[in-house]
């Protein structure tokens, strides 16, 4: 079941190949939907699914797409995917889906979704495909939740929606930092990661 | 004098690599270059040197922006005593603007220079002086009224992203006072614009204690500006109601952030920073003649929907940040354009922005610090394309 190249489908892109920090794939939607912690959560959810799932997918189908068209194939079985997504999280969370809005759709866009397909499903099995699905959408997902925990909790105070900064602060002069609500500073964010994980994974350093 | 120098031989192995304190040798030899001129000289090639260091250039500046320091003192004692409706001699209100302001510089001074320091024991460079002229800005662009623990991880905020991860002094692609500002204006907008900041109507410590008169009210001119109600003409006021003029605004008594105010403050250090060459005219010249030509354009077309398109075009210039921006800010020699046709692009750019963001983004107020950003961001590709022209100039010159 897991073998030593599985495990490394899986695990690699948690952290030494990790999709936002190594490759920078997926910024758009970690600028965009990680103001507060629950809609990155379901973000996270519904790329894991759908990464998951196209993989799988693609993969069974593989030995039967012609090459010549093998991106109109890959987008459409992704955006049939995203929008069962959708009209699921439409059904059974409203309030979320609406504050992702259009994320849920753009997931279709996502570089890490097109790029999974075509440098893992096509060319391995159903098995690893979905390891790797499941893998690389952690990976996303983590950073984006380590990105919206920090800006939540310094641009509203609250983590999950529940007030962690003490009334005491804000009655001696703190105030929540509204930088932390626009998308640059999810930018610095992530920079403030990547520099943090390439200080600890020394080889991921570039050398000039 | 002797008696020094013999101290720090004394103690020099120390901090030596191999000695005890070998970890804080950047500290030492910042202290031993800052007491004394190092007498060490470069041993291979000819060099020829100038006196004029970076440690005399970022001085020159400090020293130019003395007339506006100041004058932000007293005018900041002035203004907090028209609130308070209370007499006083000069001396008692630029007491109080020192002791209003003190706090500030020191808090500006101590995080940034702390985290340089830091960042120069880690990397084991020297410490560069940088720091010194943006830790006098800071205090004199950022409202009095800001709480100070804003202003700390402001400047820390500043120093560490938008100077140390470029590479530390002279490498940073935007200007760390105006970036320290711009976190501020995002971050805390509350305290960066509206009536609240730009003056101190509490007393410290004891001194200028009272309570504002009725009719106070603390918004800057542009921001009576920026909430005009409409109307043809404009009844700009100080903190208490009474009409200024543009001769108020030229001479600084007017309310603002601390350094902006005084028009004639700024000149002379203008005059300071240009008579010993250390700021390019080019730049200066060409923000203010931007500015004026945008604000002219501006002025010929007076909308009440934009309030600020009825000041007249030398009182835009006068009124808020510009003059600051243009003197200070747009001549940061590392921030700017190299080129000589460059630095002309950008200052006249920036000038032109400045007025644009001002008068028809009523968003912001002011607009001297994004177009200066925004510019600061540009500069590289402006001295690009200069250059990039030039060679193709001489090239189809040489094939005639």
């Amino acid at each position: 079941m897991l073998s030593k190249k599985n495990k490394e489908a899986l695990f690699n892109p948690l952290s030494k190949d990790n999709p936002v920090l190594v490759q920078i794939l997926g910024i758009c939607s970690t600028l965009a939907v990680t103001v507060k912690l629950e809609p990155a959560i379901v973000m996270g959810i519904s790329v894991i699914a759908v990464l998951a799932f196209s993989n799988v997918i693609i993969s069974l189908i593989r030995n039967t797409i012609p090459s010549t068209i093998r991106i109109i194939v890959q987008l459409v079985v992704v955006a049939a995917l995203v929008i069962i997504v959708q009209q699921f999280l439409v059904a059974f969370n409203y309030e979320v889906s609406k504050q992702l809005s259009v994320f849920i759709g753009l997931i279709i866009t996502n570089c890490i979704l097109m790029g999974r397909l075509e440098a893992f499903a096509l060319t391995n099995k159903p098995w690893p495909s979905f390891l790797d699905g499941i893998g690389n959408g952690l990976g996303y997902t983590i950073i984006l939740v380590v990105v919206a925990f920090f800006r939540e909790l310094l641009g509203s105070g609250t983590v999950l929606g529940f007030k962690v900064i003490p009334q005491w602060c804000y009655d001696h002069g703190y105030e929540d930092n509204g930088l932390m609500i626009l998308p640059p500073m999810a930018l610095i964010t992530v920079a403030c990661i990547v520099w943090f994980h390439r200080a600890r994974n020394t080889e991921l350093q570039e050398t000039n | 004098m002797k008696a020094l120098r013999k101290y720090m031989d004394k103690i020099k192995p120390a901090f030596m690599p191999g000695g005890r304190l070998a970890k804080l040798q950047s500290v030492f030899d910042g202290m031993e270059t800052f007491l004394f001129t190092p007498n060490t000289t470069s041993h291979s090639g000819t060099h020829i040197h100038d006196g004029n260091d970076l440690k005399r250039t970022m001085i020159t500046v400090v020293v130019a922006l003395m007339p506006c320091l100041l004058f932000a003192m007293y005018n900041i004692g002035y203004q907090h005593y028209l609130a308070i409706g209370q007499q006083a001699s000069w001396l008692e209100m630029f007491w109080f603007g020192l002791i209003a302001m003190l706090p500030c510089i020191v808090v500006s001074y101590a995080v940034g220079l702390g985290i340089e320091f830091i960042g120069a024991q880690i990397h084991h460079k020297e410490i560069q002086e940088g720091f010194l002229v943006s830790g006098i800005l800071i205090p004199l662009i950022v409202p009095i009224g800001t709480p100070l623990w804003m202003v700390a991880v402001a400047t820390a905020f500043a120093v560490i992203f938008a100077k140390e991860v470029f590479g530390g002094t002279g490498m940073n692609i935007f200007n760390v006072a105006l970036i320290t500002r711009a976190f501020l204006f995002f971050a805390y907008p509350s305290h960066m614009s509206g009536d609240k900041p730009f003056v101190m109507t509490d007393g410290i410590l004891g001194i200028g204690e009272g309570t504002v008169v009725n009719s106070y009210t603390g918004a800057t001119p542009l921001g009576q500006i920026a909430t005009h109600a409409g109307g043809e003409t404009l009844a700009l006021t100080d903190v208490v109601g009474n009409p200024i003029t543009t001769y108020d605004a030229f001479m600084g008594w007017i309310a603002g952030s601390p350094g902006e105010t005084s028009m004639v403050a700024i000149l002379i250090g203008a005059v300071i920073l240009l008579g010993t060459g250390i700021a390019s005219w080019r730049i200066m010249c060409s923000v203010f003649a931007g500015g004026l030509a945008m604000a002219c354009l501006v002025h010929a077309f007076p909308s009440p929907t934009y309030a600020a398109s009825l000041l007249a075009p030398f009182a835009q210039l006068c009124y808020g940040g510009f003059a600051f921006a243009a003197v200070f800010m747009a001549t940061d020699p590392v921030t700017g354009a190299r080129t000589h046709i460059g630095q002309y692009i950008y200052g006249f750019l920036i000038g032109v922005i400045a007025i644009l963001i001002r008068v028809y983004n009523s968003g912001y107020p002011e607009g001297a610090m994004l177009a200066v950003l925004l510019m600061n961001a540009f500069a590289p590709l402006i001295d690009h394309c200069v250059v990039s022209f030039n060679i193709k100039r001489r090239l189809a010159r040489a094939k005639q």
